[in-house]
């Protein structure tokens, strides 16, 4: 295996074990494969970071047909930095996923669900990687229609509807990218989004141009669950089996900020007339999303829904960068794409321990569980801590650039209301730490034990991770940075 | 271009509507599901006018054929056709489902015994 076919291997590897996976037909094995295909991502990912030249990129022609006729798959900084998100919370995940998933999936689906896991990670992989606009409309549609079949497991029934919502609303927002990319081949003749990037300056002003970013730019970011378009969000996320909320929430959304950051700077190019009015919008969107989803979480019962809802105030954040267009800006977003994909992996792997052992992850079955789960519940408080943005942690780092953003922008209000936002998390994390310490067991309820430590090191890996980049952000501010000046073509 | 010109276009645009209609409005779950296919069939319209090039005839090349329709976009709506009908088979299989576990394909008698219960 050579270094020069690694941007293939790293979606072809996954998308091949997913059939395999379900021709083993047994559970372990399966996700014994599907562990090491998540391990072998991230080695290849890793090694693309460190070979991406600054400023430069990887090309590969598949089958040899030269773009822009044929497809071809494009590795810039931007690519390797999403693509060692998704690799690294997708490898975590399935290493934690075998008990959880054992206690929570009939033991017929097991192999059919590691498959699916695997598909869902395939096309998310090759969503990032692809240079070709229709190309990513496929592998958007593989990982949407795998990340379907994977709510609807839950074991609530509610988690059929949820499903069925995520299904109806998402492939409305995957053909108004459809409609977006259409409308752009209807313009320059191209698919390959550099050569997209070289033709569209030519067509300032263009109506049609403006109708295909305005249809782009709504699909994707229902795919984000940018507020209000994040309706879908919450019920998948707390009816989906916890491996599962674990694995979106640290990937898809990101990845479809990345589609966003993609066309709004690459390919539509940051000078475009468009992109003011597009900035504005998603700032106040963004905005919007942070307070209202902030202030329903504090009220929600379901602690996995009080995370979900915390997602779209999170995605609030991360967006809210964009909007800013600048380097700062654009340095917070990609850093908070990080961090939030680490401390929600963190927060939902733990809920997942926590069903394993009590059956839900409602605030009532979780009194008291301080003292009988002490790891599981000191790695959800790390989480929390993280998710206000206390300093040592990583969610501080993100919270500080885009203060500093909108101090730089000259719009003090919004650092305001970034840190009204953080209070708001405080109100919400506290409800759950106080549960937690302060409550005592209910009475009558049966004794658990602290959960195994094949489900606890993921989930303290990803704590440790947590506290590093909160310390050490070479990799994190230092990549973000650069790539962001790469994104404005400074 | 005449208005005439434009016919196909117009006709995307009112299977696009009356599909995005019937997905908003429709309580009764099977018939999303057709009003996505009806949305999702205007877009396959786009794409496969687009191809067309006057007075251009299939892209097989031969004697005294001058010019040729794109194939580029009807290929393009080929693998959007497969995602289509992939999306629409989970989706019936998930009303199946949800048939079983509500007794019902309506809405808002489903989102009811989610209330009580």
């Amino acid at each position: 295996m050579s270094a020069e076919n690694l941007p293939i291997l790293q979606v072809i590897v996954p998308l091949l074990a997913a059939p395999v996976c379900l021709l083993l037909r047994n559970g372990t094995l399966a996700w014994a494969l599907a562990t090491a295909v998540g391990w072998f991502t991230l080695y290849a990912a890793l090694t693309l970071l460190g070979s991406v030249p600054e400023g430069g990129l990887i090309r590969y022609d598949l089958g040899g047909w030269e773009p822009p006729w044929g497809i071809e798959y494009i590795v810039d900084r931007l690519d390797a930095y999403v693509l060692v998100i998704v690799a690294a919370i997708g490898a975590l995940v399935l290493t934690y996923a075998r008990a959880s998933v054992a206690r929570e999936i009939q033991r017929s689906q097991h192999a059919a669900f590691y498959a699916a896991m695997l598909l869902c990670f395939a096309g998310l992989l090759g969503i990032v990687i692809t240079g070709d606009a229709f190309n990513l409309f496929v592998f958007l549609e593989i990982s949407s229609l795998s990340s379907y079949a994977l709510i609807s497991l839950g074991r609530d029934r509610r988690a059929l509807t949820a499903s069925y919502q995520y299904l109806i609303m998402g492939t409305l927002g995957a053909t108004f990218i459809l409609i977006g990319v259409g409308l752009l081949y209807m313009l320059t003749g191209t698919l390959n989004m550099l050569d997209l990037a070289a033709r569209i300056p030519e067509l300032e002003g263009n109506r049609t141009a403006i109708a295909a970013a305005a249809f782009l730019v709504v699909g994707i970011c229902l795919k984000i669950a940018l507020f209000p378009l994040h309706l879908w969000l919450p019920d998948a996320y707390t009816y989906a089996p916890s491996v599962v909320t674990a694995f979106l929430a640290g990937t898809a959304t990101k990845v479809a900020v990345y589609v966003l950051l993609r066309f709004l700077f690459t390919v539509f190019g940051f000078d475009a007339p468009l992109n003011e009015w597009v900035g504005t919008l998603l700032i106040a969107l963004a905005l919007a999303g942070v307070l209202v989803a902030s202030l329903v979480a504090i009220f929600q019962d379901d602690v996995k829904r009080i995370f979900a809802y915390s997602s779209v105030a999170q995605i609030g954040y991360i967006v809210l960068g964009i909007g800013f267009a600048s380097v700062t800006g654009l340095t917070a977003t990609l850093v908070h794409l990080f961090n939030h994909a680490v401390m929600k992996a963190v927060l939902f792997l733990a809920l997942g321990a926590v069903v394993y052992r009590v059956g839900g992850a409602r605030l009532a079955d979780m009194r008291g569980l301080g003292r009988s789960m002490p790891l599981t519940m000191a790695a959800l408080v790390a989480g929390g801590l993280s998710l206000i943005g206390v300093p040592l942690t990583a969610g501080f780092i993100s919270k500080w650039y885009l203060v500093l953003a909108a101090l730089e922008a000259g719009w003090w209000p919004i650092a305001v209301l970034v840190l009204v936002g953080s209070l708001l998390a405080v109100i919400y994390v506290w409800r759950v730490v106080e549960t937690v310490y302060m409550q005592p067991r209910a009475a009558g309820a049966t004794e658990v034990k602290e959960v195994p430590w094949h489900m606890l090191l993921p989930i303290w890996v990803l704590v440790a991770a947590n506290v590093w980049f909160g310390i050490d952000t070479d990799l994190t501010v230092g990549t973000a940075s650069g790539i962001a000046a790469e994104l404005l073509g400074k | 271009m005449s208005a005439l010109g434009l016919y196909n276009y117009e006709i995307v645009i009112v299977l696009m509507m009356t599909g995005f209609y019937v997905v908003i409005r429709s309580p009764n779950l099977v018939k999303k599901i057709v009003g996505l296919n009806i949305f999702q069939t205007s877009v396959f319209i786009l794409y496969i006018s687009m191809g067309k090039v006057a007075d251009g005839t299939a892209p097989i090349v031969e004697e005294g054929a001058r010019a040729y329709s794109n194939p580029l976009p009807h290929v393009l709506i080929l693998t959007a056709i497969v995602v289509g009908v992939a999306t629409t088979a989970l989706g019936l299989a998930l009303v199946v489902r949800i048939r079983e576990a509500y007794g019902s394909v309506d809405e808002e008698a489903i989102q009811k015994q989610d209330r009580v219960g």
